[in-house]
């Protein structure tokens, strides 16, 4: 317990640790008022606190500098209100996907994110977004999010956005504190704005030896939802596209026909949505990508969004890149500079100097100490 | 050195406005009854005049407003009468067109239907589509975070938007753009009405053409029938591109004013538009007529060409200005409730209609829920002006009840930051302020507008509550 409230606590150890910190406490949050305690004793006692969701990500991302505290949002897993005329949902941070997605499946409804890491919570996504396939039609999570509820490093409890899709009253904070990966405050609370699942999905798929930029499909007007690409480092390369709603099958086969084969199918191949493995890079490419030998890269030939795996020289591949291509190291080990350049990083350390000004939330884990 | 000389030393004379009856052309935006003279009005054509313009007012202490084309509707581009005003109207050229990437790259005075006349021979379009979309700006686009009727489907102009270069409020050029690793501070940026910055160069997301588009015209007894229509169509799973409906009284005035020929007794139209591939299309339309008929509509009309889709259109893309035609004056409001809410709201606005004796026309984006109220008076009429104020107030009260927002599309500006408090907590607004000071410390960018008191930017006390050993 914590002090004179009933926020339950727990002693740290071992398989608690973020990039090998282990936190004193671990403090387990029921509600958006208990994270207000638990950060208002921390900023009385100095103490730095990282927030946790199912931990799928803590290890992205560079270490805190210091960690005291790890809030454990597990415990807030419910759904708060789900009103489905409104196609709209309520939820609390720690709530995993998969589960919302069971919930909202029974309305016909669906966040039309894909969870490229199983388990991952709803706080989580938000604060360490990873791009799936079918960001490409419905965007990402901070597209889908509609409102937030946060709470600051000294214990405020602020809201931003609401519970309608179009509403443009005040910053929006939901955005901001998207990518934030617990460094300007815990994301307690989230409202997404929500589809209807689709009648029906097909897949087409095809093989090709080397890079292959599908702009056909593209340039088409057969709108994919997705299209991705599984590029291992040996063997050949798969191209798949996602075709959604109730003429789903028909527009596949038209494209098909326009690319001269491959082979339709009613389920995922095996790679999609799923990281290539360890060491793990975000590469942010819009042209096709130079791609060092023994890498392997998965994600959308749409958006330009990947997912990369192999070791390497992160400063010799990016400087294979154009200038305007993303590469920063996301977990594992890596030589050469993790993040690459941030053109943004000056206005990135104003906000959090504004938002957190003693240092104390996940300090560090963001390129140059923020 | 004044202002003035240092303005001087930066333009040509024909780019820096102080003569008092050239001043007045920028004393409001779409938002007439507030009126101000600005000190000074610049005319940059580069970001680094700007930037220039931005440093200036920075070491004189002086306020400064962005301006796009003064379309606004919440005030958002009233200037300051002791602050420069910078119009963004040099700043048109569209830089560069990548089809392979899907994207352009434009200065911040281009208007918005600009960017999809360049591409729409080769099959491309930006999608955020605003009533005002042959004049609106870009830049104010980006500002208000605009919407269109196609927004249901497509999202807004934070949707579409994927990089910018903004003039920070310190004078320094920066780049935020969605590849950033880190703070999604282009989405923060989006939609901060002018408050953090000026943007200079935009980058947005272009789409392909649709291969079908259909637009439905259906007519009902009344509006809650339409509503009902609106529910089933949704809760069938369809997502069209569109959903507007329009009252008997929104009716009435577009017919007088642009002789739309809807049909005649209708209580409510909707407007559904429906695009994608074909067979999509094909298979939605007949079960969007098929809902339409079982929920009561008594007429429907399908476009059959491009001229008859316009057609349709004109009506509802008139509604605004058509009013003018059935009241001397007219207010546009701009709330938004759940959609489900819907039936309980107009309720709501009937029964004000009533109380104060007052005429409102109703149009609005159905599908999202976006009410756009016209509350009609005659400025004339002793007392009219006021109880119309009172009314259309009451309807965000309504919209707040329900959960609902202000605004959705027209921003807060200097019309509605009365109202914030109303929609957020002290809290909320202190911690929207710190990304405000975040960017702007001085408080020089757009002063007065969005937030209804202003904060000053200094250390952010913190109340202490215990000590650590009581604590832990
Ligand atoms: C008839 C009519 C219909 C309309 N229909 C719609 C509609 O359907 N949907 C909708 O969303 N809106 C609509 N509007 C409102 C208005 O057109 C939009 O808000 C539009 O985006 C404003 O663009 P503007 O260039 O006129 O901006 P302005 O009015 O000049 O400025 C608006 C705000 O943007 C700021 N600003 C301007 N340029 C920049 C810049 N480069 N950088 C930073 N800040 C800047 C200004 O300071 C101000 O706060 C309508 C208006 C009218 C008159």
């Amino acid at each position: 317990m914590l002090g004179h409230t009933s926020v339950t606590m727990r002693d740290g150890g071992p398989a608690d640790a973020v990039g090998g910190q282990v936190p004193r406490w671990v403090a387990l949050p029921e509600s958006v008022e208990e994270i207000s305690v638990v950060l208002g004793a921390c900023a009385d006692a100095g103490l730095a606190v990282t927030p946790a969701g199912a931990r799928t990500k803590l290890c992205w991302a560079a270490p805190p500098e210091r960690l005291d505290v790890l809030l454990d949002l597990s415990a807030m897993h419910d759904v708060l209100e789900h009103v489905a005329g409104d196609l709209v949902v309520r939820v609390q941070a720690g709530i995993p996907l998969a589960r919302l997605a069971e919930v909202l499946a029974k309305a016909g409804q669906e966040l039309a994110l894909d969870v490229p890491f199983p388990g991952a919570t709803v706080g989580g996504t938000l604060a360490a977004p990873s791009p799936g396939p079918r960001a490409y039609r419905y965007g990402n999570a901070r597209d889908l999010l509609i409102g937030v509820t946060v709470v600051l490093a000294d214990g405020t409890i602020a809201r931003a956005g609401g519970k309608v899709v179009k509403n443009v009253a005040g910053y929006d904070l939901g955005k901001l504190f998207t990518g934030s990966y617990g460094t300007l405050g815990v994301i307690a609370e989230a409202t997404f704005r929500l589809h209807p699942l689709p009648a029906d999905r097909r897949w087409l798929t095809f093989e090709c030896e080397g890079w292959e930029d599908a702009g056909a499909l593209l340039r088409s007007q057969l709108e994919p939802s997705a299209v991705e690409i599984d590029h291992p480092a040996e063997g050949l390369t798969t191209v798949a596209a996602l075709f959604e709603g109730p003429a789903a099958r028909d527009r596949a086969e038209a494209a098909r026909d326009l690319l001269g084969g491959g082979e339709l199918r009613d389920d995922a191949p095996s790679w999609w949505s799923r990281p290539p493995g360890l060491p793990l890079a975000s590469l942010r490419c819009h042209v096709a990508p130079y791609v060092p030998e023994g890498v392997s890269v998965r994600g959308s030939l749409a958006t330009g969004v990947y997912l990369a795996s192999g070791t390497g020289d992160l400063d010799a591949w990016r400087s294979r890149l154009p200038a305007d291509a993303r590469l920063v190291g996301l977990a594992g080990d890596f030589t050469g500079d993790r993040w690459g350049p941030i053109p943004s990083l000056p206005l990135m350390r104003r906000v959090k100097e504004r938002f957190d000004p003693e240092r104390r939330m996940s300090p560090g884990r963001l390129a140059g100490g923020v | 050195m004044t202002v003035f000389d240092r303005l001087e030393a930066i333009f040509p004379p024909d780019r820096v406005i102080t003569d008092p009856v050239r001043l007045r052309t920028y004393e409001c935006d779409g938002l007439t009854y507030h009126r101000a003279t600005p000190m000074v009005v610049v005319l940059p054509e580069t970001a680094a005049e700007v930037a220039a313009v931005v440093k200036v007012c920075a070491e004189f202490g002086m306020p400064f407003v962005a301006r796009g084309s003064g379309t606004g509707l919440s005030g958002g581009a009233l200037p300051r009468s002791d602050g420069v005003l910078i119009v963004t109207s040099r700043m048109r050229r569209i830089l560069s067109v990548d089809l392979d990437r899907r994207q352009a790259v434009v200065e911040p005075g281009v208007t918005n239907l600009a960017i999809t006349e360049a591409v729409r021979d080769r099959g491309y379009y930006y999608a955020p589509d605003p009533s005002s979309q042959q004049i609106c700006s870009i830049g104010g686009n980006v500002a208000e975070n605009s919407g269109g009727a196609h927004c249901l489907k497509y999202g807004f102009t934070v949707n579409h938007v994927q990089a910018l270069e903004i003039v920070t409020p310190e004078g320094e050029i920066v780049e935020v753009s969605e590849d950033d690793f880190g703070y999604d501070l282009l989405g923060a940026f989006v939609g901060s009405e002018g408050t953090l910055g000026i943007a200079t160069k935009i980058t947005v997301r272009l789409l392909r053409t649709p291969e079908a588009v259909t637009t439905l015209l259906a007519a009902f007894e009344n509006i809650e029938a339409g509503g009902q229509a609106v529910s089933s169509i949704i809760g069938a799973g369809i997502v069209p591109a569109a959903i507007e409906m329009m009252d008997a009284l929104a009716i009435e005035a577009a017919e007088a004013a642009v002789a739309c020929g809807y049909p005649p007794n209708a209580g409510a139209v909707l407007i559904v538009e429906l695009d994608g591939p074909a067979p999509e299309v094909d298979a939605q339309l007949a079960e969007v007529i098929a809902i339409c008929v079982a929920t009561g509509s008594f007429e429907q009309r399908v476009a059959a060409s491009a001229d008859e889709r316009a057609k349709i259109w004109r009506g509802r893309k008139s509604a605004f200005a058509a009013v003018g035609r059935i009241s001397p004056a007219y207010i546009v409001q701009d709330g938004v409730v759940p959609r489900t809410s819907l039936g309980e709201v107009l309720a709501g606005i009937d029964a004000l209609q009533d109380e104060f004796g007052i005429r409102v026309a109703n149009v609005f984006h159905a599908g999202d829920g976006n009410l756009h109220p016209l509350v009609l008076f005659d400025d004339a009429a002793p007392g009219e002006g006021e109880r119309a104020e009172v009314v259309s107030g009451r309807i965000l009260d309504l919209c707040i009840v329900h959960g609902g927002s202000i605004t959705g599309e027209h921003g807060v500006g200097v019309d509605k930051a009365r109202y914030m408090p109303r929609m957020f907590t002290d809290a909320d607004l202190d911690t929207m302020q710190r990304l405000r000071c975040a960017f702007d410390p001085g408080g020089r960018s757009n002063p007065g507008k969005v937030f209804p008191t202003p904060r000053l930017c200094g250390e952010v006390p913190r109340v202490r509550k215990g000590s650590p050993g009581e604590i832990f």
